[in-house]
């Protein structure tokens, strides 16, 4: 068997206890990891040999799960699809950006929960059939038009990206406005008008000035920012009906 | 939550993106070509001059100028927000302002052809 090839790799993790600590600050280590390995990889030989009271989330390690977003060297990156050789030097591990930190890499989720639960993320039929009558089916046609939106693993780095979620905490934000996009594509749902009422609101697209760091950084390839733009064009029309067509509808 | 009036603003910019996109590489390139002497005999000033003497034509170089104009100055506007300028409304009504009093003067010297 061919031996692996090891590196020595150099972190630097910010490190935060709110039981001892009033402000979050820097700790360096050392680990030895092995030349094809993750940012993931080095944290928890860090934890296993040095150092356990270091706090990060993880769960699958091959970027299904969307548990392990952090920054690195300041770009919000999955820890088990950043490949230690692409980096030369220290490299610098933070939370994840525009979130409250809860102990070291953690940080609080609970503002995206709570704004993907405002859009309503399932489907909402026109009416509801019984079991009795079958499934509703769908064309591959149907199915194209949102699938690629549906592959949102909830990893919260298009947040972490977001200038604008950063500057305005109120912004709903790509990945549930995404999420919004993608049943209003459903050919099975009709909660579009419901879920406009968050949606075509100034927190919802109109926040939105159209950066595309959300897109960039996403490691599902959703594209959030054609989402959003897409619903900015639709909401658009809305208002020209509602507000400029005789007898459109309120 | 009141639904928001930005279409109001948004969808002149969004056309005059898309007017922008089609027309200005064209007008930049062929501006430069005319500045070097290389002036194609299709675009001669007679028959731009023919072009904006036209009722149409008057709409059509309205509708390039006045939707550039307004798509640069809301792009402006969300880019002053996005670097943290947060005096929103001052920097829209200034932007908005050059936007129209722009598109009023190219409506003005074009009905004077």
């Amino acid at each position: 068997m061919t031996q692996m090839k090891e590196r020595l790799v150099q972190l630097e993790v910010l490190r935060y206890n709110p039981d001892t600590d009033t402000e979050a600050h820097f700790q360096r280590y050392e680990v030895t990891c092995y030349e094809e390995g993750v940012v993931l990889d080095a944290l928890n030989k860090i934890k296993a040999d040095i150092d356990p009271t270091l706090n990060f989330r993880w769960s699958c390690h091959m970027a299904v799960c969307g548990s392990c977003g952090m920054m690195i060297n300041g770009e919000p990156k999955l820890s088990c699809h950043t490949f230690l050789r692409e980096y030369e030097g220290v490299i610098r591990v933070e939370p994840l950006a525009h979130f409250p930190i809860e102990r070291d890499l953690v940080t609080a989720p609970d503002d995206f929960m709570e704004k993907l639960k405002r859009v309503k993320p399932y489907i909402i039929p026109k009416e509801k059939k019984p079991i009795s009558e079958g499934e509703y089916k769908q064309t591959p046609t149907q199915l194209m038009k949102f699938r690629q939106y549906s592959m949102c693993i909830n990893c919260m780095l298009c947040y972490a990206a977001c200038p604008e979620y950063g500057l305005d905490p109120q912004f709903i934000g790509p990945a549930a406005l995404t999420m919004a996009h993608r049943y209003n594509q459903d050919s099975r749902d009709a909660g579009r008008e419901e879920r406009q009422e968050v949606v075509a609101t100034h927190e919802g697209v109109w926040t939105c000035t159209f950066v595309g760091a959300c897109s960039e950084v996403c490691p599902a390839h959703v594209d959030p920012a054609s989402a959003l733009q897409q619903m900015k064009i639709t909401s658009s029309i809305d208002w020209i009906v509602e507000h400029l067509i005789p007898g459109g509808k309120k | 939550m009141a639904k928001s009036h930005k279409p109001v603003v948004w969808f002149p910019f969004a056309a005059g993106g898309t007017v922008i996109a089609f027309f200005i590489p064209v007008i930049v390139v062929l501006t430069f070509l005319a500045a070097l002497g290389h002036i194609p005999a299709g675009l001669s000033y007679e028959r731009m001059h023919a072009l904006a003497g036209n009722g149409l034509g008057k709409l059509i170089i309205f509708g390039v100028v006045a939707l550039s104009l307004w798509s640069s100055a809301h792009r402006l506007r969300c880019t002053c927000y996005d670097f943290g300028v947060r005096a929103d409304t001052l920097v829209a009504t200034v932007l908005y302002v050059v936007a129209i009093v722009g598109s009023l003067l190219s409506a003005m010297y074009l009905l004077q052809i």
